[in-house]
């Protein structure tokens, strides 16, 4: 993407997300009180949380690869069960990356 | 739910001595203020916890390909972390325009749902809803709706939203002018610090059942089609196999009598 694209991209989301926000202050209660909305919304939410970690982790570009990332969220996870706030958790991550990479692998 | 200043005043006998009126009246507002200094508190500590990781976002933006102007730009006009972090991450794997701001937009939806849940809580005037609705995210709802006056959701509210914009963003600031100044973001790790991101984002909500299958779901299918599919399109696919599993599981609550076809017959197994 250009620098210009990027702009589109980045203004026009802005405003798809501020809208969302301002639907939900604007719309009469009972529209979105439906369950079944909040329920389907909540479900959206984590898989695209669970496919981003998975892109993240394991892309690069159309290739699959398997390298230092994998074993950072690993650690990521663990630190995330001990209820590490997310900063350390990303730092975490970080770290393990560098350091299996500074070794030569990865 | 009660809410101390909404509770009309007590019904006093008629021949009641007034200052015992007045005394109730006088403990319900000393309840509220100190509610309010509590929502506060939260407020302030949840800030600050927010705004450090606006760090992260500011530095992997920029990694990314965005600069730094980009960047603010971001934290100032979406400012809601999961879009934000999704449209780096769509723009970073090299995907189209259109996906990543799908992708964002997707990850707003939960924002809409926020907002008619605080819409009567707050009870605000027209305008101070287009104010209100920019600071509407996760944060501020939770520590809004966990309040029981109206002061306190206001006071929750504001000051969890406004606590989280300042800070958000002048981490991001300088999270994005340190990513610049750091060269490499591969011997850095902070590739892998992207994904770390992501799945904290993602753990609080994996309690449920449900949830648990939609993110396994998203995992193979973001998996069978990064080789296959142009960027992008994998994140998307897995928000289409979501509403999926929302349906069949609606379906399967509508009709909790009818029995099933093969051996449920556990009554606590419908789990959420």
């Amino acid at each position: 993407m250009t620098s210009a694209t990027v702009w589109v991209v980045v203004l026009a989301a802005s405003a798809v997300c501020f809208a969302l926000k301002l639907a939900g202050h604007l719309v009469p209660e009972h529209w979105l009180a439906d369950e079944r909305v909040a329920r389907t919304a909540a479900l959206v939410t984590a898989a695209l949380l669970a496919a981003l970690v998975t892109v993240q982790t394991v892309g690069d570009g159309q290739a699959l690869v398997v390298d230092a990332r994998l074993p950072a969220l690993g650690v990521a996870a663990v630190a995330l069960a001990l209820r590490a706030p997310f900063i350390v958790v990303v730092v975490l991550a970080a770290a393990t990356a560098a350091g299996l990479r500074a070794l030569g692998w990865g | 739910m009660t809410r101390p200043d909404d509770v009309p005043r007590p019904d006093a006998e008629p021949d009641a001595p007034a200052s015992l009126d007045a005394e109730v009246e006088d403990a319900v507002e000393h309840a509220v203020e100190d509610e309010v200094r509590a929502a506060v508190r939260q407020a302030v500590s949840v800030s600050v916890a927010t705004g450090l990781y606006g760090i992260s976002f500011g530095a992997l933006s920029v990694v990314a390909g965005l600069d730094v102007a980009q960047t603010m730009a971001l934290s100032l006009l979406m400012f809601s972390g999961g879009s934000q972090f999704a449209l780096i991450g769509v723009v970073g794997a090299g995907g189209a325009p259109g996906a990543a701001i799908a992708t964002a937009g997707f990850l707003g939806v939960r924002n809409a749902l926020y907002g008619a849940q605080l819409g009567p809580l707050l009870a605000l005037r027209s305008w101070h809803k287009v104010v209100a609705a920019q600071f509407t995210i996760d944060e501020s709802t939770a520590v809004a709706t966990a309040q029981r006056s109206r002061r306190a959701v206001r006071a929750g509210f504001w000051w969890t939203g406004v606590g989280i914009f300042v800070l958000w963003n002048a981490m991001t600031l300088v999270g994005a002018l340190a990513g610049d100044a750091l060269g490499d973001p591969r011997a850095w790790g902070l590739d892998a610090a992207a994904a770390a991101a992501f799945l904290a984002l993602l753990w609080p909500r994996l309690a449920a059942r449900a949830m648990q299958l939609a993110a396994a779901a998203a995992v193979v299918v973001a998996a069978a089609l990064i080789p296959v599919a142009p960027g992008g399109v994998p994140v998307l696919a897995a928000a289409a196999v979501a509403i999926v599993i929302g349906q069949v599981d609606a379906r399967r609550r509508r009709a909790p009598g009818r029995p099933a076809p093969d051996t449920d017959q556990h009554p606590g197994k419908e789990s959420s």
